[in-house]
């Protein structure tokens, strides 16, 4: 079974857009938060879980079953996924 | 204003000052409209790639071009976006690696009340 996939993004970020255009491309399915498009306490809620994975704060921030990768880094999703 | 001719109007400017839009025309447009879009809702043209607050003050430091560019683009050939790049980068004389954060995440805990 495929790992679950989890993508914090921000919805103008092109990274984030590529590495969700590269998962798609891979016909995995993921879920994705826009964190840009969140507010209040939903958005700090969300702030923490991301803190919690990447104390960095940066984005895109994607969690495959328990690997974090942070960054748009192609060879780390493969490897994540099992592909590589 | 649209993201060509807001293009146009930084490319020499940027240039002058040896930082290059990355040939990767596509992306740059895209950025360039998400900075616009940014201004709208913002106000200001806070980093596309960065959570911005929303409070100018405490955006300052992410507004583009943002402060970490200069050493971004020293160090990697591009900013964080890669948005900006050197010439090296854009003639592929360097590798294109992915630009790890620089941003201190105290500032955007700081400006999310989160600190």
């Amino acid at each position: 079974m495929a790992p679950h996939i989890k993508v914090y993004a921000l919805s103008t970020c092109i990274h984030c857009k590529k590495a969700k255009e590269f998962l798609t491309g891979q016909d995995l399915t993921y879920e994705c938060v826009h964190v840009d498009q969140l507010t209040g306490d939903e958005r700090k809620a969300i702030v923490e879980e991301v803190k919690k994975v990447n104390p960095r704060l940066s984005f895109p921030t994607i969690v495959i079953g328990d690997t974090v990768i942070v960054g748009f880094q192609k060879d780390d999703i493969l490897k994540a996924i099992g592909a590589a | 204003m649209n993201a060509e001719a807001l293009y146009e109007q930084l490319k020499k400017f940027q240039e002058s000052k040896g930082y290059f839009f990355n040939k990767d025309k596509d992306m740059v447009l895209a950025l360039l409209e998400s900075l616009l879009f940014n201004k709208d809702r913002y106000g200001y043209m806070a980093c596309p790639c960065r959570l911005a607050s929303g409070d100018y003050e405490e955006d300052k430091d992410m507004l583009c071009p943002c402060v970490y560019r200069e050493e971004d683009v020293k160090e990697f050939g591009a900013c964080f976006c890669g948005l900006y790049v050197s010439k090296e980068w854009n003639d592929e004389t360097i590798p294109h690696q992915t630009v790890p954060e620089r941003r201190p995440p105290e500032k955007a805990l700081a400006a999310l009340g989160l600190l």
